[in-house]
């Protein structure tokens, strides 16, 4: 069984390759089949073969499966292979499965569309390029996957492309994420050259062997460049201005992007190299400073936005930050955890907003929706449940059980720290807020726009199965105090370090007291975002209009202003120098020399003007200059 | 003797092509189509025949009496030609050659087939022109007699100057005159180099030969080394072009007919490649160390110059042609890095840009025969008037921003990973110009092919014959992505070979560091072989200075 692990990756591009061969002429229902049908089929066969990894772990609990060799210079020889182990196995299922459901439900949503095989031939690339990022055995082909769901991201993001703003979001996303590429194959060249392969195990090997003499300084800078790859990619400071934008995109590609693939790639990253990181306990903590400082800005940038998308893309980049925070604090387990129950609940939130906006004639702004929960009865219920999970409401949702760990381990870690937890419940807190914000705005209140369109069963099919993922996700890890029920662990120990929960900090994170301390903390949230947007609305909205309050307002709608910042710093510099150079400025030399060819060739032709006097004058010049060349000297 | 078809066929076809153009000009391309198809056959039948040859460990014992690395060469002929100056018709091919060969007929059928719609005057004399410039680099390409090498490096100039004066676009008078004078006069810098080795090498050992592999290991003062050294890298930093020698690229390109434009991009650009690998670096191996830091610092300012350039342009063929500066930016800090690594990516990135840039010229020219006008800012919006236009344009713009997957990939990896022995900031410079080729090709796609569509423009999408040609280039494309070793196989002796000759120089170990990280554990015993070789000899270093 296992033996088939290629054909996981295989299918979705198979599927891909057959609808660019045949384009139209397999009509709608053709495609759908095709497209649906080539992720369906590798979600099953990812279960079986996960589940036969699981029934009888292969030695070493991981298994490898070389295709062929990349290529083969002077020793380099990458290959293009395969590894499966703990870790690949949670991505692998999440991305085929979540992927399978949004697929189902693109089949529904974009059924009006004109490019409906050309979405299909991205969204499959999009499938095959993540699942390549997370079963490549070296980083050349996970940096392939990488940048394909760069590519994908783009082409997804960019669908619409008759408007040009869907196009500039889609560049911007693609731009940004290869600003960190930069920084990730720098990381690969140093750390070939170091060791003098790419393959992940030998790698982490050699590096962990040769730690910590000689080579702390490769390591630590290994470290951070791959750390800069992993912030573009997955959106963390300074490098998350693009996801924002991103939801220019039709509603299900937000979905895959922020839930099965793309932004969690760099989670994925740090996680799989987390010997790098233990080892650089400088690059750890920039790991951690950073997811706490993004969840922190982007949580803020949630709580004010209008438009239904960015507000959960911004809850996005905030619970990813969540994710960088754990591994920084060497919560490997408890950010692989959130990756899983997050992409359960942020599918279900953006598929559910997808329904809403299309039932809505197209209506982004949460202000003009309102009264939708008699009307979509099925999509509040859902969203309710993904609000629900991503404000983390005690026992009976996913988002619970791992925020709660994150939490947990950001204080008890011996790498944490109580500025970690403090600023992880601020976070919890304003989470609270957010999350049932958009449930008080899009599903309560007055009705303020017609309902057009009503979901069928390919949309309602993935909705309910995503909301009871995203109530029972969180049941594969229970914390001690209810009863300890842990099997995702004990599966992520194969692969991964557990986190170091030492001494009297780590006693009390993992007490009934701390998780009450975060149940208060959630409940505090979102019981505040009740009182603000159900009884208070107009008032509440009234504060964030006045003079005094405005101006920060407005800097957390812009997210910080770091566009505003980049904008300036980056953008139009380079482009006026474009603009300034576009002629070529060394042309400018070239045209230089010729203007003087001619102008000497004027000046001559000029003398040249058959007068004997000037000519006789010249030669007289030319004879006393010779005569006083030769007697000065 | 088959080394000479591969000159003789497209020469004999250039006439016969001229005059079937009397009758007809479909037989005038039909007989082109023969000229380049026929030897494209040959070479890739030799090539195949040649698998085990080039695949096989490399046997011979290091660097022989001429210093060549005689097991590396597949076929060689050797006949005088003016004997009393020691000039001979002297041939060869190995590995290296076979690829520039492959190229040079594969782009030359490419160009006779875009070329099918778009030439409808003086067919006849266009096929001539065409052919001959393809017999031209077929024999640059082959020569290893110093003079045969310039002879026919100039003698390829000439039809590539009546293809852009006489079928040109705008400025095609402005441009071809500009064409020729640069290539001429840095050529001329190279006769004088040449002729100057000659004399040096006849001085020292009393045998005046025009012979690469005879001049080879000439003794010569550092400071001469340098000047000579100078005079064979401004003539192919200016064919590359390396910055700022670039200036006549944009012109000759955007002006060029479109099958112009593909041999210039695909085959012509790279005799500065292929003569830096093959003559200057073996030549003067320490001159081209201690010029390391410069050429570096001008590829690396040539990646980004010509990206960022690129951005600029509206002219969309005139984007494409700075996108040919960027890339050969790579090309140039590649050769002088000067390791296996960057090496092969070298040789790789001479195929894969010719495919990418090649095909992106086609659709520039398809697209020019269609709508009339090469202006971005009359465009936009195109992918709904012609989708697979669209598509194809997108594959394209992928691979001119090396997405992985695509040949274009691994060549710049190669490249850059091999560079960072060498110098991390030039490979730092050469990877943030990925981002500068984001932000082209990307702004690319949306001028033209995205956005709204306001000119209410309406033309047919690809026709057959076009979808022919990118699908084979884009089959290629993905090959050379996932599987680029046959190429790298075939590249292997001579990349071997140069190492070698050039062993125990500055430019093979500059430091004891970074010559037992570039060469893998087979490497190792070779680096200390060639170091002996070289040592017996006189050859090069500062053994010869005073």
């Amino acid at each position: 069984m296992l033996s088939l692990l290629w054909l996981i990756p295989a299918l979705p591009a198979a599927g891909s390759v057959l609808l660019v061969l045949l384009g139209r002429r397999l009509g709608r229902a053709g495609t759908a089949w095709v497209g649906t049908g080539s992720v369906g089929l590798s979600a099953v066969l990812a279960l079986l073969v996960c589940g036969s990894f699981l029934a009888a772990p292969p030695a070493g609990d991981a298994y490898r499966q070389v295709l062929w060799t990349w290529f083969d210079v002077g020793g380099f020889a990458p290959a293009i292979g395969l590894h499966l182990d703990a870790v690949s196995i949670v991505w692998v299922l999440v991305i085929t499965v979540v992927g399978f459901l949004i697929h189902l439900y693109s089949v529904e949503h974009m059924e009006r569309d004109d490019g409906f095989t050309r979405f299909f031939i991205y969204m499959d690339l999009f499938v095959f390029s993540m699942l390549v990022l997370v079963l490549a055995d070296n980083l050349l082909l996970l940096y392939l996957g990488w940048e394909g769901v760069g590519l994908c991201s783009y082409l997804l993001i960019a669908f619409w492309q008759e408007d040009a703003q869907n196009v500039y979001s889609g560049r911007k996303a693609f731009i940004v994420t290869r600003v960190g590429d930069t920084a990730l194959i720098a990381g690969l060249f140093l750390l070939f050259t170091h060791y003098h392969t790419l393959e992940i195990g030998q790698l982490m090997h050699l590096v962990a062997s040769r730690s910590p003499a000689p080579d702390s300084g490769v390591v630590l800078a290994a470290g951070l460049l791959l750390l800069g790859g992993a912030v573009g990619k997955s959106a963390q400071a300074p490098l998350q201005t693009w996801l924002p934008d991103a939801m220019a995109g039709p509603s299900p590609v937000s979905a895959l992007i922020h839930a099965a693939t793309m932004v969690t790639a760099g989670v994925y990253l740090i996680a799989r190299t987390n010997v790098l990181y233990t080892l650089a306990p400088d690059a750890r903590l920039a790991v951690a400073i950073v997811g706490t400082v993004t969840l922190l800005l982007a949580g803020f940038s949630a709580l004010v936005q209008r438009d239904l998308k960015r507000a959960l893309a911004y809850s996005t980049i905030s619970q990813i930050g969540y994710m960088f925070l754990a591994l920084g604090v060497s919560g490997w387990e408890a950010a692989v955890f959130h990756f899983m129950t997050h992409a359960f609940f942020k599918a279900l939130l953006f598929l559910a907003a997808g329904v809403v906006i299309v039932a809505l004639a197209d209506e982004h702004d949460i202000f003009r929706m309102g009264g939708l929960r008699r009307e979509l009865p099925a999509v509040f219920a859902t969203f309710t449940v993904g609000a629900a999970a991503l404000a983390a409401l005690p026992l009976v949702t996913d988002g619970f059980y791992s925020k709660d760990l994150i939490i947990a381990t950001s204080l008890g870690s011996v790498d944490g720290g109580a500025w970690f937890y403090v600023a992880s419940l601020i976070g919890a807190f304003v989470t609270g807020l957010y999350s049932f914000r958009l449930v008080w705005l899009v599903f309560f209140g007055a009705r303020r726009t017609e309902v057009s369109r009503r979901p069928r069963w390919r949309q309602l099919v993935p909705l309910y199965a995503l909301a009871a993922l995203s109530v029972t996700g969180g049941f594969v890890w229970m914390p001690a105090w209810l009863g300890g029920f842990e099997p995702l662990r004990k599966l992520l120990d194969t692969a991964l370090p557990p986190a170091p929960m030492e001494g009297a900090a780590a006693h009390f994170a993992e007490s009934v007291g701390a998780a009450l301390i975060t149940i208060l903390v959630v409940a505090a949230g979102v019981g505040l975002s009740y009182v603000l947007w159900m009884p208070r609305r107009e008032r509440t909205q009234a504060f964030a209009a006045a003079p005094s309050v405005q101006p920060l307002v407005a800097l957390w709608l812009g997210g910080w202003g770091f566009d505003w910042f980049y904008e300036r710093v980056f953008v139009r510099p380079v482009k006026r120098f474009a603009h300034w150079a576009r002629h070529d400025l060394v042309d400018h030399v070239v045209g230089g020399i010729a203007w003087l060819n001619l102008a000497g060739w004027r000046g001559l032709s000029a003398g040249q003007n058959g007068r004997l006097r000037g000519y006789l004058a010249v030669t007289g010049l030319g004879v006393v200059l010779v005569l006083a060349v030769v007697v000065l000297r | 003797m088959i080394l000479l078809w591969y000159v003789l066929i497209p020469t004999v076809a250039a006439p016969l092509a001229w005059l079937a153009g009397r009758r007809s000009p479909a037989a005038a391309r039909w007989v082109a189509l023969a000229g380049t198809a026929a030897p494209l056959a040959l070479v890739a039948a030799q090539w195949i025949a040649a698998t085990d040859r080039l695949s096989a460990a490399f046997t011979a014992a290091g660097p022989g009496a001429a210093g060549l690395a005689a097991g590396s060469w597949v076929v060689d002929l050797r006949a005088p030609w003016i004997d009393s100056l020691g000039i001979s018709f002297f041939v060869a091919a190995d590995g290296l050659t076979l690829i520039m060969l492959l190229l040079t007929f594969g782009l030359g059928l490419l160009s006779v087939l875009c070329s099918w719609r778009g030439i409808t005057t003086r067919v006849g004399a266009f096929h001539f022109m065409l052919l001959w410039t393809v017999a031209g680099l077929a024999g640059v390409f082959l020569a290893l007699d110093l003079f045969l090498f310039y002879f026919f490096f100039e003698m390829m100039l000439i039809p590539m100057y009546f293809l852009i004066a006489v079928w040109g676009h705008e400025r095609r008078v402005y441009s071809a005159v500009k064409f020729f004078i640069f290539t001429q006069v840095s050529g001329l810098l190279m006769l004088v180099a040449i002729v100057a080795l000659v004399l040096i090498h006849g001085r020292a050992t009393g045998v005046y030969t025009f012979d690469f592999t005879q001049l080879l290991g000439t003794p010569l003062p550092a400071g001469t080394a340098f000047v000579l050294m100078l005079g064979f890298f401004a003539a192919f930093a200016v064919k590359l072009p390396a910055w700022p020698l670039h200036t006549w690229l944009p012109d000759a390109h955007t002006d060029a007919p479109t099958a112009g434009s593909v041999l210039l991009a695909g085959v012509l650009i790279k005799i500065g490649a292929y003569g830096m690998l093959r003559f200057m670096a073996p030549l003067f191996p320490d001159a081209v160390a201690a010029f390391r830091t410069w050429a570096l610092a001008l590829g690396a300012i040539g990646i980004i110059y010509g990206a960022v350039l690129a951005y600029a342009q509206s002219d969309m063929k005139r984007l494409v042609a700075y996108t040919s500066v960027s890339h050969m930016g790579f090309v140039l800090i590649g050769v002088f890095a000067w390791n296996e690594l960057a090496l092969q990516g070298v040789v790789l990135q001479l195929v894969c840009h010719a495919l990418s840039t090649g095909a992106l010229f086609i659709l520039v020219g398809g697209l020019q025969d269609r709508i009339h006008t090469r202006d971005m800012a009359r465009m936009g919006g195109l992918w709904r008037v012609a989708p697979r236009m669209g598509g194809t344009a997108m594959f394209f713009a992928m691979a001119a921003l090396g997405l992985p997957g695509l040949g274009n990939f691994v060549a710049e990896f190669l490249i850059l990973v091999g560079v960072w022995q060498v110098s991390r900031w030039a490979a730092v410079l050469g990877a943030v110009g990925l981002v500068f080729a984001t932000v082209y090709a990307l702004w690319m796609m949306q001028r033209a092919f995205q956005g709204e569509e306001t000119h209410r423009l309406s033309f047919p999408d690809l026709t057959r014959i076009e979808v022919g040609m990118f699908a084979s280039m884009i089959v290629a494309l993905v090959l050379l992505g996932f599987w680029p070793q046959p190429l790298i196989v075939t590249a292997r002796q001579t990349v071997d070979g140069l190492q070698r000759m050039t062993a125990g120089t500055a430019l093979v170990a500059p430091g004891a560091d970074a010559s037992t990280s570039t060469d893998g554990a087979s490497g190792g015993p070779a680096v200390t072989d060639g170091a002996a070789d070289t040592g017996s000899a006189p050859a090069t270093g500062d053994g010869g200075a005073p």
